[in-house]
């Protein structure tokens, strides 16, 4: 693994994708053992609105908390997914929800699409889990954590009642990716 | 838990909770804004389980007050905000200076002017911390760049406005109030709480006012039996309004000096790579984090530069920037404002170097790169 991983979640306010970094950073920071720092940046609209949530993980202190170039872009809107691939890194990795981004951008990068909104709500009747569901993505994907931190961070944050339906949709991220990397 | 080491990932704003909650703080009143809003939120959970008050008042004038009514009765007391609500809170943070009532005020600092930038962060408060309220008056103002260092600021902010006898502003800005990061939370036995000095005489001898030799006169709770008066108005020892030309002046000094004389206990500064450094940055908040990503690509390059990263911001350390403007070509203060801690630095730098801004006014916080293309710019010159 590189020495500092930078990440950016991004789409729209209410997607949870803040929650996703906090999960994330968790996971990296406190069950792995490394460094991370989660950030986050939204408008003042409680929901909509443009919201992204960057995590930065690495080995040694963490300087500059934010993003310089992403390694790991996850695009759950067409405008987040315009506007961040720009800054993604040569060899980074782009996963975007291909029900919602459509215009698929035109780089060399690794692109995963996968239509996430439409499998939670189809799965588990709800899209609230689109989050966890592209977390288990990311890390099957990436193994940007370990899949033991990623599954106790996700039972420590989420609510008692949705422990379960939360689990079931980290696990089925994982087998996403799995079916992803084959398919490359 | 194989260790006692109590590690978890906190908010910016969570960890001003537990640095509080170490000081001892027993009283919150506030009204939530964001950035600072979380505050408020960890006051309100936890404060009544510790047999402390949360209020969350009609407003922040309001807010204010009931802060130093309840520093008086005794209680550590705080409060938090954001610029909308800071502007409110000067008329009694004046009151809480004349009177030398110990409080902590935190600003999680937003864009402005007016309601400005709710969500976005600035450093646009920093002459505000230090003459918001009116008159010659002193403070003290810290400003953590980590998550970790808003934690034990906020303990330095309780201790030192009970040592002093004086309202201290935390200043964040909304990167690291709303960040996350690890966070050691120490064990209560490991940090040090420092209490306000109480009367040693019995209550008919008491002079409220009266300084002891560090300038700072003992504090008798209000309920104690300790019967005094305070007033907006310019005191005397008993804490009446005086008129008295010598009163007047002795006072006023009094004031600053208490916090001049002990200068070097409230300095807190943070030298990173500057002992052959040519070029020097010197940042805060946030920002400082950038700026320290910014030495090390500049050392990458064979550049010699150096970060002094300033955790206390008022009373401002003229001295440290004066010895490095002896010692660099150039110092570049980055500040997402348009040039206000500039100016400190050129006022102590007294000519010895070439002083340079680097505003970022955009609600985004400066990164290291851009840093960087300034000291390049800078060199050709």
């Amino acid at each position: 693994m590189k020495e500092r991983l930078e990440i950016c979640l991004s789409g729209s306010g209410g997607q949870g994708l803040i929650l996703a970094g906090i999960i994330l950073a968790e996971a990296a920071g406190i069950y792995d053992g490394k460094e991370a720092v989660q950030s986050q940046s939204y408008g003042p609209e409680a929901r909509g609105g443009a919201s992204r949530s960057e995590v930065v993980i690495s080995n040694n202190t963490i300087d500059y908390p934010k993003v310089m170039k992403t390694d790991i872009l996850l695009a759950l809107t067409q405008t987040a997914c315009d506007k961040y691939v720009k800054n993604l890194n040569e060899d980074g990795i782009l996963l975007a929800d291909s029900t919602i981004v459509t215009e698929v951008p035109n780089i060399s990068n690794k692109t995963y699409l996968f239509p996430i909104t439409e499998t939670a709500q189809k799965k588990f009747g709800t899209k609230l889990v689109t989050n966890i569901i592209s977390l288990g993505i990311i890390v099957g994907l990436t193994k940007v954590v370990s899949q033991e931190a990623i599954q106790k961070a996700v039972c420590s944050r989420v609510p008692v009642k949705a422990k379960e339906v939360n689990e079931k949709a980290l696990l089925l991220g994982f087998n996403i990716a799995k079916d992803l990397r084959t398919k490359k | 838990m194989n260790n006692q080491k109590n590690i978890k990932l906190l908010q910016g704003n969570e960890a001003c909770v537990e640095g509080a909650l170490l000081s001892g703080v027993k009283f919150f009143a506030g009204y939530p804004i964001t950035p600072s809003s979380e505050i408020a939120e960890g006051m309100a959970k936890k404060l009544p389980k510790i047999g402390g008050k949360f209020i969350q008042m009609e407003d922040e004038i309001a807010s204010m007050a009931a802060v130093i009514g309840a520093s008086m009765a005794g209680l550590k007391s705080l409060t938090a905000t954001s610029g909308p609500g800071m502007c409110l809170k000067q008329e009694n943070l004046g009151f809480a200076i004349i009177n030398e009532i110990p409080c902590v005020v935190v600003n999680a600092q937003r864009g402005g002017p007016s309601t400005g930038l709710p969500t976005k962060p600035s450093q646009g408060d920093m002459m505000q911390a230090r003459w918001g309220t009116h008159g010659d008056h002193p403070i003290i103002a810290l400003a953590p760049s980590t998550v970790n260092e808003i934690l034990t600021l906020t303990i330095k902010a309780f201790n030192f406005s009970e040592k002093y006898r004086t309202p201290v502003i935390l200043l964040l800005d909304e990167v690291i109030a709303h960040m996350r990061e690890k966070v050691e939370i120490p064990a209560p036995e490991d940090i040090e709480v420092i209490n306000r000095k109480k009367p040693t005489v019995p209550p008919e001898e008491y002079l409220p006012f009266k300084p002891d030799e560090d300038g700072v006169p003992p504090m008798a709770n209000f309920g104690e039996g300790y019967r005094y008066h305070i007033t907006g108005l310019v005191h005397n020892y008993k804490g009446l309004p005086t008129s008295d030309s010598q009163e007047i002046d002795a006072f006023i000094r009094r004031l600053h000096n208490k916090i001049e004389k002990s200068i070097k206990d409230i300095i807190i500064i943070e030298r990173y790579l500057l002992d052959d450094a040519k070029i020097a940055l010197i940042a805060y908040g946030s920002v400082a984090r950038a700026a320290e990503r910014t030495v090390k690509l500049a050392r990458e390059e064979g550049l010699k530069v150096g970060l002094l990263k300033l955790l206390t911001i008022w009373p401002f350390c003229s001295e440290e920037v004066n010895k490095l403007a002896q010692q660099v070509d150039l110092i570049i203060v980055p500040e997402m404002n348009l040039g206000q801690m500039v100016l400190e630095v050129e006022r102590a730098s007294r000519g010895k170097c070439r002083v340079v801004p680097y505003g970022r006014v955009d609600g985004e916080l400066i990164n290291p790169i851009e840093i960087l293309g300034k000291i390049r710019e800078e060199i050709k010159k």
